[in-house]
């Protein structure tokens, strides 16, 4: 029998030890205070606080035997979190035209014993809310390609992270702005199962926890959390701020920043050198101030299915709600100052270089780093019979990552990185768990996109590429649906068993399955949009208009890039020339000065002089 | 019909012929630096600054190379630059062969003939195949911005570098060969010093003495 966790064992034993010595401690006070009287009795509080808080420190640290191991499979995060608040809440609070202090609503009052009954109670003045949320993609996580027609959306998608969703919902749906997603019978039209407090509630201390406990293995691992006090969340809902839409997008792919790179927990009271919007001193943005509600209600402008890679609308006409998410929306497509040479010609980039190109200059800033590489095959390495994390990565803001997990495999990570440079018109491209692929023309691209310098629509983007070896389906040639979560012995997450996890998972899915599992190499592209710096820190010229391999642009190829190419046999004839030309010079001068000395000597030729 | 010439001192170049000269030197010098940085044959300064001074030069440049055209041609000046065969080959015989061996240079310099033949000739290169090879592929890559979603803007700008660089190639094999030659006068430096002052000991005609000194007494000088 595996178990998850050994952390709460560690942590009783720990406590019990510091308990006595709270006691001898607090025995001390007593006695000072007799003694003293009532003037130390400040600094005696203060005492006890600081040693409290050494005392939980401690217990953190001792926690673990070796710090780089840690004993259990534990995947849950507490995201978001009171503490980071403040900052992303004022954003909002500056609107001081709200119509309605929702803390003084007799709806909201209460009692309520549950997630759908607070719902009801928003609905019940909110009338159109349910119906236009249960449209949008964070309820039904499907979205039909406009252009490739392709069912994309994290129901069915397959990923090169922990891979799919589909089946795991029990999990995954944790991210899932719904209540109680856990397999096929989910009532998508049930709008009291749509979470509302997720989204809108201020005071840092909702959460979630998984929609079903996964194997015996893993039921310990949301035990022991503080009761979610209904009423007093339901009361404080405002519009969305950083905190909640980072409670999920900063922590996708199962941890902070896995996946996209640019989404993480340093966003949630970011410096301005981390993203000059959101810096909490100074513009503060909230997601949303960005991600525009796209006229329908509910939803929100910015998809990464379907990206504006070029936005010639721009800012629009003067008064025009924006409803895009791009930096054209406020900057227009020629934002660089039209007076300055400098501005010019920087303006003339922007029809072919996305702005995130030269003003994201690094990937995962701010001390949080993204994984780059998974290795799958790895995965199932036990310690005494029980799962484990290897912490072997020391991350910039003093964090350990874990490089091995047991449920997971292998895992690299990068912070502060180069991004990855591409074409890209926009449109992507996936590869669906009916896709069949060639396995010789591995690595596969989960997602691929088009793009081209000829294409006047494309513009150079930067990209986070994640490479994965993960389980593919040898007989069909297909990626492959793996049953990670559930309460039964089959999920991957608890039984260890890749050929089990896939037979059920594909079978659970009504997918066609040889029975054959293999490894492949895979890559993902993920557009890099967020933390964009602050002006002084873009891309400096010499970055991509640069020879050889240093330059960034070094593998975009099919068109001149000045500083970058040259004619080669232009080149050498050209310098050929010059060294000609100093070569009949030199060959002159030492005529002139060895006939200089002959005329001297015996020429005895009349010149001028 | 042979005329009566004496050696005098006379202003040759006018302030306005040497300001344009040194001034165009300078802006020459600083455009191939500038614009070998941004060819990427060497990394002194950052690119950014090399496309900056390569474009506010150049833009002097041609200030000042329309302005010295305009002077060219409405103070007749152009003249002194047509080509002409007459005199080319002892020219180039003596900087072959005869100056080595002492022998006087076979161009006697005039007012109305201020440089030898090979000199007009490669001014003449200068000014009106090196030049404009570079002004004017200069002035459609700088304006790439407004053209390049024309249909086939790629070729037109591959065309456009390769032209600009290869005549950047022959501006340098020029300057190197010119400022080589002016080494080759009574003394190492005398051009360059008549360069600077404008000042030259030619052959004056009575006639031609007997105008400078009416009409324009500032030109002459006593022997330098």
């Amino acid at each position: 029998m595996i178990k998850c966790t050994l952390f709460w064992k560690n942590y009783q034993v720990n406590s019990t030890l510091t308990n006595s010595l709270i006691k001898v401690k607090l025995e001390m006070i007593k006695k000072q205070l007799a003694e003293n009287g009532g003037q130390t009795q400040y600094l005696s509080f203060l005492y006890l606080i600081g040693y409290a808080l050494g005392i939980l420190m401690t217990v953190n640290v001792s926690a673990e035997t070796d710090p780089k191991i840690e004993i259990g499979i534990s995947e849950y995060t507490q995201t978001g979190g009171a503490s980071d608040l403040k900052a992303t809440i004022a954003a909002f609070n500056k609107n001081k035209a709200s119509t309605t202090d929702h803390s003084k609503l007799k709806e909201l009052e209460g009692p309520f014993s549950s997630g759908p009954e607070v719902t009801k109670a928003c609905l019940s003045c909110h009338n159109k809310a349910g119906s236009q949320f249960i449209k949008s993609i964070h309820w039904t996580w499907k979205y039909k390609h406009p252009i490739t027609g392709q069912e994309l959306g994290k129901a069915t998608l397959i990923n090169n992270f922990c891979t799919n969703a589909k089946g795991n919902e029990g999990m995954c749906a944790q991210c899932h702005a719904g209540y109680g997603w856990k397999d096929d019978t989910f009532d998508f039209t049930n709008e009291e199962n749509i979470d509302c407090l997720v989204c809108h509630e201020s005071t840092g201390t909702y959460y979630r926890v998984p929609n079903s406990k996964g194997s015996k293995a893993c039921s310990i691992m949301f035990e022991g959390k503080t009761p979610i006090q209904w009423a007093k969340v339901a009361q404080s809902v405002q519009m969305p701020g950083r905190n909640n839409c980072g409670t999920c997008h900063f922590y996708g792919g199962g941890g902070d920043n896995v996946k996209h790179g640019d989404l993480s927990s340093a966003l949630f009271n970011p410096s301005k050198e981390i993203d000059v919007h959101m810096d909490s001193k100074g513009l503060n943005f909230a997601c949303i101030t960005c991600h525009v509600d796209n006229g329908e209600g509910h939803q929100w402008a910015g998809s990464r299915y379907q990206m504006h890679a070029k936005d010639e609308v721009g800012q629009g006409k003067p008064g025009i709600p924006r409803q895009r998410a791009t930096c054209e929306s406020c900057h227009s497509s020629l934002p660089h100052p039209k007076t300055t040479l400098k501005g010019i010609k920087l303006n003339g980039h922007a029809d072919r270089v996305a702005c995130e190109t030269c003003h994201i200059p690094k990937i995962a800033k701010g001390g949080v780093a993204t994984k780059i590489d998974w290795d799958w095959r790895t995965m199932g390495k036990l310690k005494n019979g029980e799962g484990f994390k290897l912490k072997e990565y020391t991350q910039g803001d003093g964090h350990h990552r874990a490089t091995y997990k047991s449920i997971k495999g292998d895992f690299v990570y990068n912070e502060n990185f180069n991004p990855h440079y591409a074409w890209f018109d926009g449109v992507m491209n996936y590869t669906t768990i009916d896709t069949k692929f060639d396995p010789a023309k591995a690595p596969i691209d989960i997602n691929s996109f088009t793009g081209d310098f000829n294409d006047p629509k494309s513009r150079i983007w930067p990209f986070k590429r994640m490479h994965t070896t993960q389980p593919y389906d040898k007989g069909n040639n297909t990626l492959v649906y793996m049953h990670l979560w559930g309460e039964d012995d089959n999920s991957l997450w608890g039984n260890y068993d890749f050929g089990n996890a896939i037979k059920v998972g594909m079978e659970k899915n009504g997918i066609p399955y040889s029975g054959e599992y293999g490894f492949i190499e895979t890559y993902s592209y993920w557009p890099i949009n967020h933390m964009v710096s602050p002006k002084e820190d873009a891309l400096a010229c010499s970055e991509c208009h640069a020879r050889g391999e240093t330059g960034r642009l070094n593998e975009l190829r099919g068109f001149y890039m000045p500083g970058r190419d040259y004619f080669k046999w232009l080149d050498i004839i050209g310098y050929l020339t010059i060294l000609g030309v100093f070569l009949i010079i030199f060959l002159h001068i030492v005529m002139r000065i060895l006939c200089y000395k002959r005329i001297s000597k015996s020429c005895h030729i009349g010149g001028e002089k | 019909m042979e005329m009566e010439t004496e050696k005098n001192a006379v202003v040759i170049y006018t302030r306005y012929e040497r300001f344009w000269h040194w001034s165009q030197a300078a802006l020459i010098f600083i455009l191939a630096f500038s614009g070998f940085v941004i060819h990427g044959t060497f990394n002194v300064v950052d690119f950014e600054t090399a496309v900056t001074v390569h474009t506010y030069s150049a833009l002097l440049l041609l200030l000042l190379w329309l302005f010295t055209t305009f002077w060219n041609f409405t103070t007749g000046n152009w003249k002194q630059f047509l080509p002409r065969i007459q005199g080319l080959p002892a020219v180039i015989r003596y900087y072959a062969w005869d100056m080595l061996f002492g022998k006087p240079h076979p161009h006697t310099k005039s007012m109305k003939r201020k440089q030898n033949a090979l000199q007009g000739l490669a001014y003449l290169t200068f000014m009106v195949i090196i030049g404009p090879a570079l002004w004017i592929s200069g002035i459609i890559y700088l304006t790439y911005d407004l053209w390049n979603v024309m249909e086939g803007s790629q070729s037109l700008f591959q065309a456009v570098t390769f032209f600009h660089t290869a005549a950047a190639f022959m501006m340098m094999a020029f300057a190197f060969i010119h400022i080589y030659m002016t080494t080759t006068g009574k003394t190492p430096f005398h051009y360059i010093k008549t360069m600077i002052t404008g000042v030259e000991s030619i052959e004056l005609t009575q006639a031609e003495k007997a105008y400078f000194s009416e009409q324009h007494p500032k030109i002459l000088r006593d022997h330098d």
